[in-house]
């Protein structure tokens, strides 16, 4: 643990400072959030655990740029997002974000991979060589075989691996995942894992909630949350050396440009 | 996305309902087509009415004698009878007072059975001079029209219409037989040609069929029948006295007619104390169809509109309930960086894509309403003949005339019914929020 780099060091692709995000329930106030301050470095890849009503998923979307936090910052590659307007903040979700989602969500009427094409048509301007991005990434994957099988053809797992090449398309700064296990026995689960761990050792940054422990162990530092607060702060593997993960592994070279 | 892909989407996403899309095609299907296809009779009915001003011709006036209605409730019974109408004197004033009138013809009719041998008819018998022939575009099959020297002769001699000709003798050749109408016998001397029937026009002109003519000179008239008519009517005998019936000017140019129509105007207000007489022009009723035709077009405009609106309400119903539906989709596109815009643009294509489709199918139907008309006509006709001769000749000839413009406008107003009607839904759905829209079941 002690070769860990320390954080300054690192290139910081999102941090929030101080946050907090207070709900107005039935005249009562309560505080989801309450002065949370976490930075994330380029390739970290980080649990978030916690009890329900902890604020793990208000975390999340804060992160995910679909919630405004009531007080503090949000720095996304470079920018404060906090007091961005709806329209900036849809940019920058298309922009710098992929979702991984429990329940995969991917649009029925739309093939394998028309559904991975969806970021891409919301990139302002566009990103080039658009098609081929997505047929790259149905490969990696695993489901080049699939690319016009519609999303009820398929099983929970080659869904979320969909999803999952649909959160690269746009080349994001960060992946948030929430629960992606969730709704996996528990082999897909470990499929999944291998599939996001490898991309995290091909340098990309992932945040993940989840409540399963083993799940959990499977990220480099698990933040635990209770009542709105960081509780813990745990590390179970180290961050890899900056410049190892961008052009490591195969899965690498697909994935950036 | 380009125009086509947002078609192609949005064309996908109603494919995920089919009947309920194919239901809210039909609401747009059906005002359309109501738009197309009311125009189209509408057209059909002013075009029959604006030919038959036509037929009267744009430059000519027409007087007709007409019976006041106040004195003839207050004569009846009255041993002289009453008298009314158009003088001879009249036409004598109006032809030599009207500078700008080129040729005047004066007309006396009255109803008469008209027999040969054994066969009959209730004609028509219409005293005239020779130029009536060619003022009321009578064109003669066989023999010979009224002649000048008929006139002058007062010479007992007739010409039938092709119907009253056929009629009176189904076998024998009628040129140069006689026919008898009340105790005096006239020679055929010609037939005239088949002329359709004219409808009526506004409350001027009553509808006019030419079938049951026969045309005497208007000397002859005068010498045989005369002046004083004996009608009887609700069981009351009445004496009538009517010089003519009317009187029918030409005058040179179109610009003249108005001007004109209102020197005989004056001029007959200074001989008649009653108004017993009508100045008709037939430029005017053209006039007069035209504004009918647009008001009757508004009409028809607004009926179709209400079909179109009850089709915008239906394909605003199904686009709510389409974003009710796909509320979790739009939380996904919001997520993966969809802006509010964009999801309107989406859902509105997708209402665009919905109305277009029954706006062109509208179209297609539309186009047709001849054959329908038709075809409706050629049922009616083989299996209800008596309904079919009961309708009115107007009816009975009626073309459609398919109006470019409507055409037009109903897509158009299809189209715009759709963007209207498709704003609400595909706000509504742009505004939630993208967590909830997420979470939704």
């Amino acid at each position: 643990m002690n070769n860990l780099q320390p954080v300054s060091q690192r290139q910081s692709v999102a941090s929030i400072v101080g946050v907090s995000k207070v709900y107005t329930l039935g005249g009562h106030q309560v505080k989801a959030l309450n002065n949370v301050s976490v930075e994330f470095q380029q390739g970290d890849f980080v649990a978030i655990m916690g009890s329900s009503g902890s604020g793990k998923s208000t975390l999340l979307n804060v992160l995910g740029c679909l919630d405004r936090p009531t007080s503090g910052q949000y720095f996304l590659a470079g920018q404060d997002v906090a007091a961005m307007d709806d329209e900036t903040l849809s940019r920058v979700r298309g922009r710098y974000l992929g979702f991984i989602f429990q329940s995969y969500n991917l649009i029925q009427q739309l093939s394998v991979v028309e559904n991975i094409e969806v970021p891409l048509s919301y990139q302002r301007p566009p990103l080039p060589g658009g098609r081929e991005r997505c047929l790259k990434l149905a490969e990696l994957v695993g489901l080049s075989g699939r690319l016009g099988h519609r999303p009820t053809e398929l099983s929970g797992g080659q869904q979320q691996r969909v999803a999952i090449a649909r959160a690269l398309v746009n080349n994001p700064h960060v992946i948030l995942a929430d629960e992606p296990t969730g709704n996996l026995d528990t082999a897909t689960s470990h499929d999944i894992m291998n599939l996001l761990d490898a991309l995290n050792r091909a340098g990309r940054t992932i945040v993940m909630v989840t409540h399963e422990n083993d799940i959990a162990e499977r990220a480099r530092r698990i933040i635990r949350l209770r009542d709105g607060r960081i509780e813990s702060v745990s590390e179970t593997r180290p961050l890899l050396p900056v410049g190892i993960g961008s052009s490591a592994s195969g899965v690498a070279g697909a994935t950036t440009e | 996305m380009n125009l086509f892909q947002q078609l192609r989407l949005g064309f996908r996403s109603l494919m995920l309902h089919k009947l309920r899309s194919a239901l809210a095609v039909l609401g747009i299907l059906i005002g359309v087509t109501a738009v197309i296809w009311l125009v189209a009779m509408g057209e059909g009915v002013s075009y029959q009415a604006q030919q038959q001003i036509k037929d009267l011709g744009a430059t000519s006036i027409i007087v007709r004698s007409i019976k006041p209605a106040e004195e003839s409730s207050r004569e009846v019974g009255s041993r002289f009878g009453i008298s009314y109408g158009l003088l001879r004197d009249d036409y004598e004033r109006i032809v030599t007072n009207v500078p700008t009138i080129k040729r005047a013809v004066p007309m006396r009719e009255i109803s008469r059975e008209v027999r040969h041998r054994e066969h009959f008819i209730d004609g028509q018998v219409i005293g005239c001079t020779p130029d009536y022939f060619g003022m009321n575009r009578l064109k003669i099959a066989r023999g010979r029209p009224i002649s000048q020297v008929d006139m002058q002769g007062c010479s007992n001699v007739v010409v039938l219409a092709w119907e009253a000709a056929a009629k009176l003798f189904p076998i024998e050749d009628p040129l140069g037989r006689a026919v008898q109408l009340g105790t005096e016998f006239y020679v055929v001397v010609g037939i005239a040609a088949e002329r359709t029937a004219a409808a009526a026009i506004g409350g001027s002109l009553d509808a006019r069929q030419y079938d049951r003519d026969v045309y005497i000179p208007l000397s002859t008239f005068r010498a045989r029948i005369g002046d004083r008519v004996f009608t009887v009517r609700a069981g009351a005998t009445q004496l009538e006295t009517v010089e003519l019936t009317q009187i029918t000017a030409v005058v040179e140019d179109m610009g003249e007619v108005d001007a004109t129509a209102d020197i005989i105007r004056a001029l007959l207000q200074r001989y008649h104390k009653n108004v017993d007489y009508a100045v008709v022009v037939p430029k005017e009723l053209l006039e007069q169809a035209e504004t009918m035709r647009a008001m009757f077009n508004v009409l028809l405009l607004l009926i179709a509109g209400i079909s179109l609106l009850v089709g915008g309400i239906g394909i605003m119903n199904i686009m709510l309930a389409t974003v009710t539906e796909r509320t979790r989709e739009i939380g996904i596109r919001r997520a993966l960086g969809a802006t509010k815009g964009e999801i309107v643009q989406q859902f509105l294509w997708e209402t665009v894509v919905l109305s277009g489709t029954g706006g062109l199918l509208g179209v297609l139907v539309g186009f047709l309403c001849g054959p329908t008309v038709s075809g409706i006509r050629q049922l009616v006709n083989t299996f209800l003949p008596e309904v079919w001769r009961a309708l009115p000749p107007n009816i009975r000839n009626l073309e459609p005339r398919l109006a470019p413009w409507s055409i037009i406008a109903a897509f158009g107003i299809s189209v715009g019914v759709g963007i209207i009607f498709g704003i609400y839904p595909a706000r509504r759905a742009a505004n939630m929020d993208p967590i909830e829209a997420l979470r939704h079941e």
